[in-house]
């Protein structure tokens, strides 16, 4: 139960950072982007905020040898720069770039604004569905 | 370059930033996981058994409720426009998937947790979305 505590509490915190960081308007988003139009850098003060914080953080909360609730921690293993990686993450961006929105903010704006959201959840669950599958044969 | 300086809004994107900080060092200290969004929603839907996704399931609850619970506090609603409509929004979506799955994250998993991890994989997959959003968009001004 603590756990599930947990883990409600982090979306918590992150949705609401993720609302007044700005994160949650396409249109801030692809301002951002815009940097050969008229740029609106804000949003890389999100990624120095959140970086900054864990890069601080994640030096004191790593030392521990599990986490509070958990056993171990559950940390990334692979560690070469393969072509899922590249081809996968350019695929993204340009998904990114045409709507101005990621995996958080969608979540997050699933109650702000369903008629839209919603649809674009199931169309992004589909999609990592189908990158699953397709992932290892990249490789 | 042209700056937007009417629509600047540092002090808030940083706040806001160090609270997504906050999001992810609170999952790594107690739960010992990354958060990575688009990883948590595929978790969820894989053959995962139920306390795996029973936790992945409260976070993206609570990722819904934030900015509710901000709106209410704040009695401000939560500014909102979007960009993409019909096929170019479906296709986005679609995009987003694939790419995130297929590249193993998104902005929070690599943009947050492994920039700050310093993971080679995530700085290059950073570099790679980034440069392709930025292109996109360049692209789309002239279409």
């Amino acid at each position: 139960m603590l756990r599930i505590i947990a883990a409600l509490t982090s979306g918590v915190v992150f949705g609401i950072g993720l609302a007044l960081a700005g994160m949650l308007n396409p249109a801030k988003v692809v301002g951002f982007l815009d940097i050969f139009g008229v740029w609106d850098p804000s949003l890389a003060f999100v990624m120095i905020g959140g970086i900054a914080v864990n890069l601080i953080g994640l030096r004191v909360v790593l030392r521990r040898e599990a986490p509070l609730l958990c056993d171990r921690f559950i940390l990334p293993t692979a560690t070469t720069i393969d072509r899922p990686l590249i081809i996968g993450s350019l695929i993204f961006g340009v998904g990114w770039g045409l709507a101005g929105l990621c995996p958080g903010p969608v979540i997050s704006s699933l109650m702000l604004n369903p008629s839209d959201m919603v649809a674009f959840a199931l169309v992004l669950v589909a999609g990592l569905m189908l990158g699953r599958w397709v992932a290892p044969k990249l490789a | 370059m042209i700056i937007a300086w009417e629509n600047l809004t540092p002090l808030d994107s940083f706040i806001g930033g160090c609270l997504i900080g906050v999001a992810a060092l609170l999952l790594m200290a107690l739960k010992g996981r990354i958060m990575g969004v688009s990883g948590i929603i595929a978790g969820l839907f894989a053959s995962n058994p139920t306390d795996e996704r029973a936790w992945r399931f409260a976070f993206l609850l609570g990722a819904v409720l934030g900015p509710i619970c901000l709106q209410t506090v704040t009695g401000q609603p939560v500014i909102s426009q979007a960009v993409a409509s019909g096929l170019q929004f479906y296709l986005a979506a679609f995009l987003v998937g694939v790419g995130t799955a297929i590249g193993a994250g998104c902005t929070s998993g690599h943009g947050i947790c492994g920039l700050a991890r310093l993971s080679p994989r995530s700085l290059v997959a950073v570099l790679a979305f980034m440069t392709s959003a930025v292109a996109t968009v360049a692209v789309l001004k002239f279409v």
